[in-house]
């Protein structure tokens, strides 16, 4: 019976590509045990350790903390940069990954080096960049004020919620992408052109054929773009001065623990909890869409 | 990679999805890390070469690369062992181990900061311990290295794990009935066949250490006197303190974004070349 299990264990393992032996002996022991070792100090335990700081004051100091009004308030701004990064970023990454993965033309490798600029930047840099463009001293401020004047409006493009989100697009901008082209590269072209050589438009052609392909790496790539579009602090820190209007939760988080008291140093580990708590969530969607994408395949 | 034929386009939307990418691209990438160069133009080359050399800013340059370089070397060590131990063997909590390990790209890099800040202070659970050994962790250049590792372990296990699940045993199974041993094995039969992706994991990891802000802020201290200033650091202070100095900035950001550039580049060279490699 138990034989029975261990074969059909193998056959499995074999037909999903998986390999993995129970390790025996004493480097493969030693290296797990390193492995856990820094596992266990590097990314556990500071989990433990924002958990335990949290709730260090009980939980009424936890619950305050969480309600206070500029939380709430970091916590609007937070969720609506990363609702328009994502969004913004999705459309440019299906755009980009089609451009560059369905044709041939000159300078596309450079096109798709450019792309992924964004994650060897310094996240500082993204702000900078932003204030050089629209802050004060900015080249583009006369005419954003021309508008401005034109249209009666009073739109300002730092040190205001659209700063932030145009920082948080910044950082986020080839998370897509990036999940996209691979996938789309594999497929190839050969069924979309069938597609069209039976005359099916393009917008059909996208829906039937290509889109089925890429949705797991599309989920996914939308999943690591709203993680770190929540999660961004450098750059939107460098455009962002109003707490309580255009702080993100992040920046919440850093106001609280700068503020230097025992009391509003566990506040600021309060609101932490509820990062990580995010981030646990944007972990295990990940895991998810990462096991249905490949049981798929 | 598709053969290369001049056939005509058959597929719509080209020329459509083309202007759409290079457009957003440009208008949110491309022209405002171009204004930094132009910001940074303003000054004369004098100004700028004595900006850029002045101690406190030499000294952040030197600091980040060293410390980015010594958490990435320290990454690559522990990240392959790890890599290595979440492809070839199975545990319990292999998957929710394999999970985790892109937990500080999900977290918040200021959550990250303040945390690691307060465990490795004299008065944290780590920091106390090695106090008792004589390392001060927190407020030090120790300090910054462990953020860094902090933040850049997903990168070297994420580029090593593909490879390494490509990776035949056969190879190892050959090498040792030849008679080799297993340290040999390691380093002439699977180390060269790694090094590609090992190389890539490091570049990332190197890329985004020595332009990290949020992680390192808290755990550094940003003390001149110590040399414990990150160049992000440098920068976000000439942006906020009393006298605001954006020339200072962009002529800082510049030199980073030239750093960060190269890197992109070697990394993108080393790439190329394990494509080489493995496609014969």
């Amino acid at each position: 019976m138990k034989k029975e299990i261990v074969v059909k264990e193998k056959a499995s393992n074999q037909k999903e590509g998986k390999r993995g032996t129970k390790p025996h002996g004493l480097v493969p022991c030693l290296l797990l045990g390193v492995g856990v070792l820094f596992f266990l100090i590097m990314l556990v335990f500071p989990l433990a350790e924002v958990i335990y700081r949290s709730l260090k004051e009980g939980l009424e100091v936890y619950g305050a903390a969480i309600m206070a009004e500029n939380t709430l308030s970091a916590l609007k701004v937070t969720l609506i940069a990363t609702i328009i990064a994502v969004l913004v970023n999705t459309f440019f990454g299906l755009c980009a990954s089609w451009c560059l993965t369905k044709f041939d033309f000159r300078g596309k490798n450079i096109l798709s080096t450019l792309i992924d600029i964004p994650f060897s930047v310094s996240p500082v840099i993204a702000g900078l960049a932003y204030l050089m463009v629209f802050g004060r001293m900015g080249w583009a401020t006369p005419y954003v004020e021309k508008i401005n004047e034109f249209l009666g409006t009073d739109i300002a493009l730092v040190f205001s919620v659209p700063g932030v989100v145009l920082a948080t697009i910044f950082v986020t901008f080839p998370f897509v992408s990036r999940e996209l082209i691979p996938v789309m590269q594999a497929q190839g072209t050969a069924e979309e052109e069938a597609a069209v050589m039976l005359g099916a438009k393009g917008s059909t052609v996208f829906r039937k054929v290509t889109f089925p392909h890429i949705k797991w790496a599309l989920l996914y790539g939308i999943i690591l773009c709203a993680a770190r579009a929540f999660g961004e602090f450098g750059a939107v820190y460098a455009v962002s001065k109003a707490r309580g209007k255009t702080f993100t939760l992040p920046l919440e988080v850093d106001a609280l623990y700068m503020a230097g008291s025992a009391e509003s140093i566990t506040q600021a580990f309060a609101v932490s909890s509820l990062l990580v708590l995010l981030s646990i969530i944007i972990l295990v969607l990940k895991q998810i869409v990462e096991y249905r994408g490949k049981r798929e395949l | 990679m598709a053969k290369k034929q001049k056939s005509k386009r058959v597929l719509p939307g080209f020329g459509l999805t083309m202007g759409i990418s290079v457009a957003m691209f440009s208008l949110l990438i491309f022209i405002p890390l171009a204004s930094i160069l132009i910001y940074s133009f303003r000054m004369s080359f004098g100004e700028f070469l004595e900006l850029i050399t002045r101690s406190n800013v030499c000294q952040a340059f030197a600091t980040s690369i060293t410390c980015a370089f010594i958490a990435s070397v320290i990454n690559c060590i522990f990240g392959l062992i790890l890599a290595w131990v979440l492809v070839r063997y199975n545990f319990p909590g292999k998957r929710l181990m394999d999970g985790m390990i892109e937990l500080p790209f999900a977290i918040p890099t200021s959550v990250a900061g303040i945390t690691l800040s307060k465990m490795y202070s004299d008065q944290g659970f780590f920091g106390s311990l090695l106090e008792k050994v004589g390392i001060k962790a927190s407020y030090s250049k120790v300090g910054i290295v462990i953020a860094l590792v902090f933040v850049g372990i997903p990168f070297v296990v994420r580029a090593l794990q593909p490879v390494l699940e490509k990776l035949p045993e056969s190879y190892e199974e050959a090498s040792e009935i030849l008679g080799a041993s297993r340290f040999y094995t390691f380093r002439r039969v699977i180390l060269p066949e790694l090094t590609p992706a090992l190389l890539a994991g490091f570049g990332l990891a190197l890329a985004r250490g020595i332009g990290e802000y949020g992680s390192v802020i808290y755990i550094s201290g940003n003390s001149e006197r110590e040399g414990t200033q990150m160049v992000s650091y440098v920068i976000m202070q000439k942006l906020n303190s009393g006298r605001v100095d954006h020339e200072g900035a962009a002529a800082i950001a510049l030199v980073l974004l030239l750093i960060s550039f190269l890197l992109l580049f070697i990394v993108n060279m080393v790439q190329v070349i394990a494509g080489r490699r493995t496609k014969r």
